[in-house]
């Protein structure tokens, strides 16, 4: 069969597809965007009738594909790592009533933070919901993983967790398919208290889940994603999880190991084969692509067993994501570190685009708040996160999805006046609606930019939520008529714009400003694709 | 046979496909590939790079190891000089000498030049120029790859092939005006290779 030459988010998609899933649900976030475009892309997907498209936010997406799952069809959700923290309590619970229909919850962490604010490894949450995770080394095995991560979950009744790596999602390499099967039909759980969680019930549940914990390892004894390779020379042993084992192999141009190694693919951890390499080895080292779970586990508080070397005894760099030249150094090899990179050459971060309209919207509200001392501009996650940079210098801060409005709120509860929150879009209706409805309950003096482009754009233009409604959300919160605003973030309209900023400023209560024009880029997209239509007219 | 290569540019300026072509062109080959892009956030005009490795064998990391590379393709003089850590000490360094300039403090292009030349292996060219002179402007990429197209061991008639597939939707003559920008950077590649 002729391969595909797929992203790994891509193999992830194809193998949904082929796996007869159902239903797909995301919120796009880098580096895990991929997944859910290729689905709603794919011609297959679309004769297949599976349902795709984007969630308000990670936990509408996660529940939605939960309640596929109750109706025992097949689901994904997608996400990226800290997307997670928005979808725990979904997730976490999902684990004690577990699954009907097969349910992969995908999780793209993003270590070395390429694009993210913090580099949190998700298999502390499967490891915390106690489910099974499947942890892929390359794009065949994400597409494989997915095809077995459904009947995984169906035969055992729970959700499985997949966890990548931004080098993953994004590197693109061979990829042969399985034969599609049929989706389910729809069939509710044989248990009909099986997803109600009142304390009687979610007791029974959750010792149901304890007791299916073996049987989550012995699964992982038997997928062939845990393989154990004997080695002659028992100086040491090595343990690799996830992309980590294409580092190790990389060292080795002929393939030839001399070490035992442990590749780890699926967890829980297998006991055996673990104590199988530490009773042969004089000592382990582990690689692993995150946060240094495995090592922790072995090592114990205590660490009174043979040496364990990995990120926590310095062997390894603690933070950052691997490469081969960590792991060389790792294996006593020599760094082949290239020539310097001369001192000429300068940092480019990236930067808001020629005519976005933040730009005009920070260059207003930076005059308008030049009468007060710096430090009173909250912000969120996005492209106008970039306003943090020069020239505009013009945002104090950038936490999490929707942490503007509330931490404004906080800071003008504290007395520190004006205080100003800036969002975008789409940020707002995924977590930022419930924040507002705080400030309008408690009347708190905040002023709120809603920086509405009429997109996700970071990410790459996708749907938003709110689609042009969002005066009518504020409204329905209860923010008073008059201090909804909408301006057009343009130089021509700047001194209109700085007199209405400066005059919600000075409001004691809740304002919500509306800066409102399309996404250059958008703009851009569907310029190129008005054009290509009218073109095809002509013709 | 390996050919390890950084593709180097600034975000917007379509390294993805310089990758894409050769890629297409190493599948025909019968060959393996690995290729990491860069998504996201670097997208907005930071630095961005591509990992593209080619082998006849199986390829196991998707990251090209620091000193192995065995060429630096980059759209943009400065940028070629960011993955220098990379490149092997046979390896060679093409770069557009066009700067792109979005950043305050950049560099001066004498410097930058000084830089690049202080490398025996490389060859560097205005694709713009080159492109325009052509009346091709907008296939400046295509004359970079066509000055890599000596040293990526591809036939370069798999190159062609590849850039009339990947431009053959939009008709034969933007597949011309890209095979003529593919031909001036392959002739001035040819014409600076010692």
């Amino acid at each position: 069969m002729q391969k595909l030459m797929l992203l790994g988010d891509e193999a992830i998609a194809q193998g949904a597809i082929d796996a007869g899933m159902s239903g797909i649900y995301a919120y796009p976030g880098t580096p895990s965007t991929e997944i859910t475009e290729y689905v709603m892309h794919s011609k297959e997907a679309t004769i297949r009738h599976i349902r795709s498209g984007w969630s308000v936010n990670e936990k509408t997406a996660m529940e939605s594909a939960l309640g596929m799952s109750y109706a025992g069809k097949r689901a994904m959700v997608c996400m990226k790592h800290v997307g997670l923290n928005v979808a725990a309590d979904a997730f976490i619970n999902s684990a004690i009533t577990g699954a009907n229909g097969g349910l992969i919850v995908v999780s793209a962490d993003d270590p070395s933070m390429h694009s993210s604010q913090n580099e949190q490894d998700s298999r502390f949450y499967g490891k915390f919901a106690m489910v099974p995770i499947l942890e892929p080394s390359n794009q065949q095995e994400a597409y494989d993983m997915v095809y077995y991560g459904f009947d995984l979950s169906e035969k055992l009744g729970t959700p499985v967790l997949m966890r990548i790596t931004t080098r993953l999602a994004h590197s693109r390499s061979g990829v042969e398919r399985k034969a599609s099967r049929e989706q389910n039909g729809v069939k509710l759980p044989k248990n009909a208290r099986q997803f109600i969680l009142l304390p009687a019930n979610a007791r029974k549940q959750y010792k149901t889940l304890l007791q299916k914990q073996a049987e989550f390892e012995n699964q992982g004894m038997t997928s062939g994603f845990n393989s154990y390779f004997e080695g002659k020379d028992k100086s040491f042993g090595i343990i690799t999880t996830g992309i980590a084992y294409n580092y190790l192999l990389e060292n080795f141009p002929d393939r030839h190991l001399p070490y035992s190694i442990l590749k780890i693919g699926q967890y829980p951890l297998p006991h055996a084969l673990v104590e199988k390499l530490y009773n042969e080895c004089d000592e382990l080292l582990v690689l692993e692509e995150g946060a240094p779970i495995v090592e922790e586990s072995l090592k114990g508080f205590l660490n009174t067993g043979k040496r364990i070397k990995g990120r926590l005894d310095g062997t390894l760099p603690r933070d950052g994501e691997l490469n081969p030249n960590i792991v060389a150094v790792a294996l006593g090899k020599v760094d082949t570190y290239g020539r310097k990179i001369p001192s000429i050459v300068v940092g480019r971060p990236p930067s808001l685009c020629k005519g976005c309209p933040h730009i005009y919207s920070y260059n207003a509200l930076n005059q308008a708040l030049e009468t007060w001392t710096k430090g009173r501009v909250f912000s969120d996650i996005g492209c106008y996160t970039l306003g943090a940079l020069d020239p505009f210098d013009a945002i104090n801060t950038c936490v999490d999805m929707g942490a503007s409005i509330t931490m404004a709120k906080g800071a003008a509860d504290a007395g520190l006046l004006p205080a100003v929150a800036v969002i975008g879009d789409s940020t707002f209706t995924h977590s930022g609606i419930t924040g507002l409805i705080d400030c309008v309950n408690q009347k708190s003096p905040v002023t709120i930019m809603i920086l509405d482009n009429g997109t996700t754009a970071m990410t790459g233009g996708q749907t938003s939520a709110a689609f042009g409604r969002i005066e009518d959300i504020c409204r329905g919160i209860g923010v008073e008529k008059e201090h909804i605003i909408i301006m057009n973030p343009s130089p021509k309209d700047h001194d209109e714009n700085l007199s209405v900023m400066k005059r919600e400023l000075d409001y004691q209560g809740v304002s919500v400003i509306i800066p409102r024009r399309e996404c250059i880029q958008t703009a851009l997209k569907s310029h190129k694709a008005e054009k290509k239509l009218n073109e095809k007219v002509e013709a | 046979m390996k050919r390890d290569i950084i593709l180097a540019g600034v975000g917007g300026q379509g390294i993805l496909s310089i990758a894409a072509t050769i890629g297409m062109a190493a599948l025909d080959s019968g060959l393996h590939m690995k290729q990491a892009e860069v998504h996201g956030m670097s997208q907005r005009g930071g630095d961005v790079s591509s990992n593209l490795r080619i082998a006849d064998h199986e390829i196991a990391s998707d990251l090209i190891p620091y000193g192995q590379a065995d060429l630096i393709i980059s759209v943009e003089p400065m940028e070629s000089l960011r993955y220098l850590p990379h490149l092997s000490e046979k390896g060679w360094l093409i770069t557009n000498t066009r700067p792109f300039v979005n950043i305050s403090n950049y560099p001066s292009l004498d410097s930058l030049m000084a830089e690049i030349e202080s490398l025996q292996n490389h060859i560097a060219l205005n694709a713009e120029e080159i492109a325009k002179k052509l009346g091709a402007a907008r296939s400046a990429n295509m004359v970079i790859l066509g000055a890599a197209t000596p040293f990526l061991e591809i036939a370069s008639e798999k190159i062609r092939k590849a850039i009339r597939n990947l431009f053959a939707r939009k008709g034969e003559d933007i597949v011309k005006m890209n095979l003529e920008a593919f031909e001036a950077g392959y002739t001035f590649a040819l014409g600076h290779m010692n």
